[in-house]
C-alpha cells in the first residue's frame, strides 16, 4: 500500500481530531484489536490531541505529537504501524515467517503460504479468520517484520499451502516507515 | 526519534533506520555493523560475535549452497548500492545552485534560489528562514521549467550566498552561482 508514498507530496490536510472522535476511534480500535486495550491508555492518552493527517489515495494517518501511530485507508479499520507495533509487540496476532522470506519481504512482496508453513515458519495454533491484521515476524528475529491482513483464514494456509497467504500493508524500510514528521 | 516512555524501546540502525538486527538484511550491511560497533559495542557483540554467527547457522532452514548463493547476490546488491552512493556523491558536486537576481519593476527585484533540493535540503523551511532573516517574504514557488525554487522579495543575492554556506556546510562554496536578470519587456497587447 506505502510502496510510493512521499508524506511533503502526498498531505491533503492536517487537522486536530475532536475529542469526541477520538473516544470513537479509541473503541474501534479495542473492538478490532482486542489486545490493544491494556496499552490504550498509553498509546492514546486522555490527554493527548490526536492530529489526523488526510492523503491523496484516501489514506488517513493518525499522529500524536511527532509520531505516526495509525494509519487508515478509505474505509479499511485503522491500522497500527510498524513503530507503534515495535514499542507494543503484543497488540497484534503473530505469525512468523522462515528466513528465505525475509528479504523477499523487506522489498515488498507478498507472503505466499509455504513461507507460513515450512519448519522455521510458525502460524497460531488457533484460528485466524481471514481478513485478520496482523504482525509478520521472522524466523530468528524478536522485533516485527511487516503488517499484513490474511487473505485466507490460517486454517486454510495450512491446508492449501499455496498462493498468497497475506498482503502486505506495511513492511521494513518502506516509505511509510522513513517518513518522519517534524 | 523521541518516544514516549511507555512501551519498549527498540534499537534502531542509525545508517539504515531498520532494528539492528535486521541490518543484515540491508543493502548497507557492512556501514550498519561498523557504525553500531562504534557505537553500542555490548549490541554489536550480541549480533555480530562468534556465538551469535554459530547459532544463526544452526538456526537457518536454508541448505547450504542456497545460502552461498544468497550470500552473492547479496554482495552484488551492495557494491550496487554502494556504486549508487557514490554517483549521488558525485552529482552533489557537480550541482550548481543558481542565486538569480529578478527586476520587477525599476528598483524592485526579487531573488530567487534554485539547486538547493539536490542536497537534500527542505525547501519550505529554508524559504521560512529566509524571510525570517532577512525580515521580508519568502516562499517556494515553481519556476518556468516547473521545479521548485525559493523566492526571497528582495535583493539578498550576496547575504543569501552567506546564508548558505553558514547554514548548510554541504553545499560547496564555488557550486553557488550569482545571476542577475533584468526585467524582459512586457510583450506586445495583442
Amino acid at each position: 500500500m506505502f510502496k510510493k508514498f512521499n508524506l511533503q507530496e502526498a498531505v491533503s490536510g492536517k487537522n486536530p481530531v475532536k475529542a469526541s472522535s477520538v473516544r470513537g476511534i479509541r473503541a474501534k480500535l479495542i473492538e478490532d484489536y482486542p489486545a490493544i486495550e491494556k496499552h490504550i491508555d498509553d498509546i492514546l492518552p486522555k490527554k493527548a490531541v490526536l492530529t489526523q493527517i488526510k492523503c491523496r489515495g484516501r489514506i488517513v494517518l493518525y499522529a500524536v505529537g511527532d509520531d505516526i501511530l495509525f494509519f487508515q485507508h478509505f474505509d479499511d479499520p485503522v491500522t497500527p504501524t510498524l513503530h507503534l507495533l515495535h514499542r507494543f509487540p503484543d497488540i497484534l496476532p503473530q505469525v512468523q515467517v522462515d528466513r528465505g522470506a525475509i528479504k523477499f519481504v523487506l522489498s515488498g512482496a507478498n507472503i505466499m503460504c509455504p513461507g507460513l508453513t515450512s519448519p522455521g515458519a510458525r502460524l497460531p495454533a488457533d484460528n485466524l479468520p481471514e481478513g485478520t491484521v496482523v504482525a509478520v515476524m521472522a524466523e530468528g528475529k524478536e522485533h516485527a517484520l511487516a503488517i499484513g491482513t490474511t487473505t485466507m483464514s490460517t486454517d486454510q494456509i495450512k491446508a492449501v499451502n499455496k498462493g498468497n497467504g497475506i498482503d502486505l500493508i506495511q513492511y521494513l524500510g518502506d516509505p511509510l516507515w522513513k517518513t518522519q514528521l517534524d | 526519534m523521541a518516544e514516549p516512555a511507555a512501551g519498549k524501546v527498540v534499537m534502531y540502525c542509525g545508517i539504515c533506520g531498520l532494528p539492528t538486527e535486521y541490518c543484515e538484511f540491508s543493502a548497507s550491511r557492512k556501514k550498519c555493523e561498523e557504525w553500531l560497533r562504534a557505537t553500542h559495542p555490548a549490541e554489536h557483540e550480541r549480533l555480530y560475535g562468534d556465538q551469535a554467527i554459530a547459532e544463526k547457522l544452526t538456526m537457518t532452514t536454508l541448505s547450504e549452497d542456497k545460502e552461498a548463493r544468497e550470500a552473492a547476490k547479496m554482495e552484488k546488491a551492495e557494491q550496487k548500492s554502494e556504486a549508487r552512493m557514490a554517483r549521488d556523491l558525485e552529482k552533489k558536486l557537480a550541482a550548481r545552485v543558481a542565486i538569480k537576481r529578478i527586476e520587477r519593476n525599476k528598483r524592485k527585484c526579487v531573488t530567487a534560489v534554485f539547486g538547493l533540493h539536490v542536497f537534500g535540503i527542505d525547501l519550505k523551511t529554508t524559504a521560512k528562514m529566509m524571510a525570517n532573516h532577512f525580515a521580508c517574504g519568502g516562499s517556494v514557488a515553481k519556476n518556468p521549467q516547473g521545479l521548485d525554487e525559493i523566492v526571497v522579495q528582495g535583493d539578498f543575492s550576496e547575504e543569501i550566498r552567506d546564508l548558505i554556506c553558514a547554514k548548510f556546510p554541504a553545499v560547496p562554496k564555488d557550486n553557488i552561482d550569482l545571476v542577475e536578470e533584468k526585467a524582459k519587456k512586457k510583450a506586445a497587447p495583442q
